[in-house]
């Protein structure tokens, strides 16, 4: 069948049963009760939920084969709390999980592709994956399909029941011996724990790995003792270096920086750019360096914003605390200065994921944001992004808020050169569509800003820009751009075999990836 | 012609190419690629190698490709500067094809 988007797609794949795609803001405005495997426990006897080690916990929470796990990203490509985990599950002979992070999650020794290989792991749901386990998944080696969610649709997918999670394991750069937790503190501070509260909330049972223990009662909380089933503490649960050590530096890259200052100038454009405009900017170099331009014209113009959303960066810190945002509402906080400052400041929040990005609560914080700016690997002439596979079919990132942003903002804003090296980035069909063109308002390119004709506020736009003397150019033009210098690339030639489904915020499929014939 | 010596040009940085040209003690044009997006432009990239040989007359070589993604128009001058140094003549800017 082919859905919205005009892609194709089988209407079962493996036992995973495909409800396509149909168009944003088509789906079911009253759903069921919200689904929890929790359940009522009496806190243990003697007052103490530690656990000597990773293994009496997993033994005591009685994982068995089949069940599902889960665990968060936010100590990124620093953590090792997963490795840890999952080495000690497949010493205890535990197989066929379902293994459920919240993101992308590239750790490297042990390789997950190993507990694959053994049994281990044999479903995989997450928002992105790459390196070797995506170059491994895209050659086939599952037999399910790797079901990839956006940040706002993992919440949905788990409190509707299509993703139920029997053992949460929760790393917290603190904790004390009751389950009291927080990633603001501690040697391996990551800042806000917001993909965790949903699992904290909804699993069966709740495993904190931490080490860092703490005097009871840890403060700050952000995961409370009364979700928490049993506390291990091990050696080291993440790598500060790759954590988020440093503030991102600003980019010296003139094309970066330029895309980023018309990015800013589209921003400041609009008529929604006044006192307590919000927005959402992310942590790629374009994106950090659209947010120091976007800082200017706010003191320019004398504009304060209402607040900042997502993944916060020390640059936003910064504006923060000259006085040009009132409130960080910080669902993942991007660097050290970032993942302090929470602790550090009353109007810096850490918010849940879901608040942030799932459509199904009773009011995502999407829904009041005016602008977001997004990166991408690929747009194409119908302003569809693609940021999961490169140009080789590869797996190169994950789905992130990208789709939700893009949904939620008024304004959504593609920041992205025309080509990368030889690779065409504005092009006839992207290869893997993830977010629908219908949701995003322009693309911002070194050669020229494309707005969406059929975006709901292009005519705004289009007036804003206007009056603002912004030229604009067509998505056509900037795609023929593309191709005059790189030259047409061959197609990418796939097997019939799907290795990934791709799904929306609402949980409908909007495009599934095929293996690689090599 | 036959190529009696080796020439090399670009560099390693991302959107460049370095190309090596060498004797070739078999006969013919050897190209061997490596590129990132060998599956996308492997073919238009041997047929610039193949037209630059063609120009300078070169029958016999072997061109090595360590790409990164660099487009046609600057494979080609890597291509015809390897050559040159190879030769060890200077490029024509006068000529047509640069001989």
């Amino acid at each position: 069948m082919v859905n919205a988007v005009g892609r194709e797609m089988p209407e079962k794949i493996g036992s995973y049963t495909v409800r396509p795609f149909a168009g944003t803001g088509k789906a079911a405005k009253i759903l069921p009760p919200v689904v929890s495997k929790r359940c009522p426990k009496l806190g243990p006897e003697d007052h103490n939920k530690l656990c000597k080690d990773l293994k009496e916990a997993i033994v005591k929470t009685g994982l068995k084969d089949g069940m599902t796990i889960s665990f968060h990203h936010c100590f990124r490509e620093g953590d090792m709390v997963i490795g840890q985990v999952l080495t000690a599950i497949r010493e205890l002979g535990i197989k066929h999980l379902r293994f459920a992070p919240s993101a992308v999650v590239n750790i490297k020794n042990p390789s997950i592709v190993s507990f694959v290989k053994d049994g281990t792991i044999d479903r995989i749901e997450a928002s992105g994956i790459r390196g070797e386990l995506g170059d491994a998944v895209i050659d086939g080696l599952m037999d399910e399909p790797v079901i990839l969610r956006p940040h706002g649709a993992r919440p949905r997918a788990i409190e509707t029941g299509d993703l139920q999670i029997d053992v949460a394991f929760i790393g917290a750069s603190s904790s004390d011996e009751y389950g009291n937790c927080t990633g603001q503190i501690g040697p391996n501070a990551c800042g806000s724990l917001g993909y965790a509260f949903v699992d904290a909330s909804c699993a069966a049972q709740v495993v904190i790995v931490t080490d860092n223990l703490v005097e009871y009662p840890c403060c700050p909380t952000s995961i409370s003792q009364q979700f928490v089933d049993y506390v291990v503490a091990v050696e080291q649960i993440g790598d500060p270096v790759k954590i988020g050590a440093g503030a991102a530096r600003m980019t010296k890259n003139p094309r970066d920086l330029m895309i980023a200052s018309k990015a800013a100038d589209a921003i400041a454009a609009s008529r929604l750019f006044k006192e307590g405009f919000s927005f959402q900017t992310g942590a790629g170099a374009i994106s950090i360096a659209c947010t120091n331009y976007l800082a200017e014209r706010m003191e320019e113009r004398g504009i304060h914003a209402s607040f900042a959303l997502g993944g916060m960066t020390a640059n936003i810190i910064e504006m923060f605390k000259k006085g040009l945002v009132r409130v960080l509402e910080c669902s993942q906080s991007f660097d050290a200065v970032a993942a302090r400052a929470i602790a550090e400041y009353p109007n810096i929040l850490e918010i849940d994921n879901s608040v942030y990005s799932n459509p199904y609560t009773k009011g995502s914080m999407l829904d009041k944001l005016n602008f977001g700016v997004l990166g991408a690997l690929e747009v194409d002439t119908d302003f569809n992004i693609n940021i999961l596979t490169g140009m080789s079919g590869e797996m190169m990132g994950g789905l992130g808020g990208g789709p939700d942003v893009a949904d939620g903002a008024d304004i959504s804003i593609v920041t992205i050169p025309v080509i990368r090296g030889r690779t065409p980035s504005i092009v006839p069909k992207v290869f893997t569509c993830c977010t629908p063109g219908e949701s995003v308002a322009m693309v911002v390119t070194e050669a020229g800003i494309a707005l969406n004709p059929k975006h709901k506020y292009y005519e705004m736009l289009r007036e804003d820009f206007e009056a603002a003397g912004i030229a604009t150019v067509t998505i056509q033009y900037l795609c023929d751009l593309a191709l005059s210098y790189t030259g047409v690339p061959k197609p990418i030639e796939t097997t019939d075999k799907v290795v990934a489904v791709v799904e929306y915020r609402d949980g409908t499929v909007i495009d599934v990836i095929r293996q690689i014939k090599r | 012609m036959r190529l009696e010596n080796t020439g090399i040009a670009g560099t390693l940085e991302s959107s460049d190419v370095m190309v090596t040209v060498k004797p070739n003690p078999a006969s013919g044009i050897d190209i061997q690629i490596e590129s990132s997006v060998i599956a996308q432009y492997g073919d238009e990239m041997r047929e610039t190698v193949k037209s630059v040989m063609q120009e300078f007359d070169i029958t016999d070589a072997v061109v090595e490709l360590q790409d990164k993604g660099a487009m046609d128009c600057v494979l080609r001058a890597r291509a015809e500067t390897a050559v040159c140094r190879a030769l060890g003549v200077g490029f024509n800017w006068k000529g047509e094809d640069g001989k």
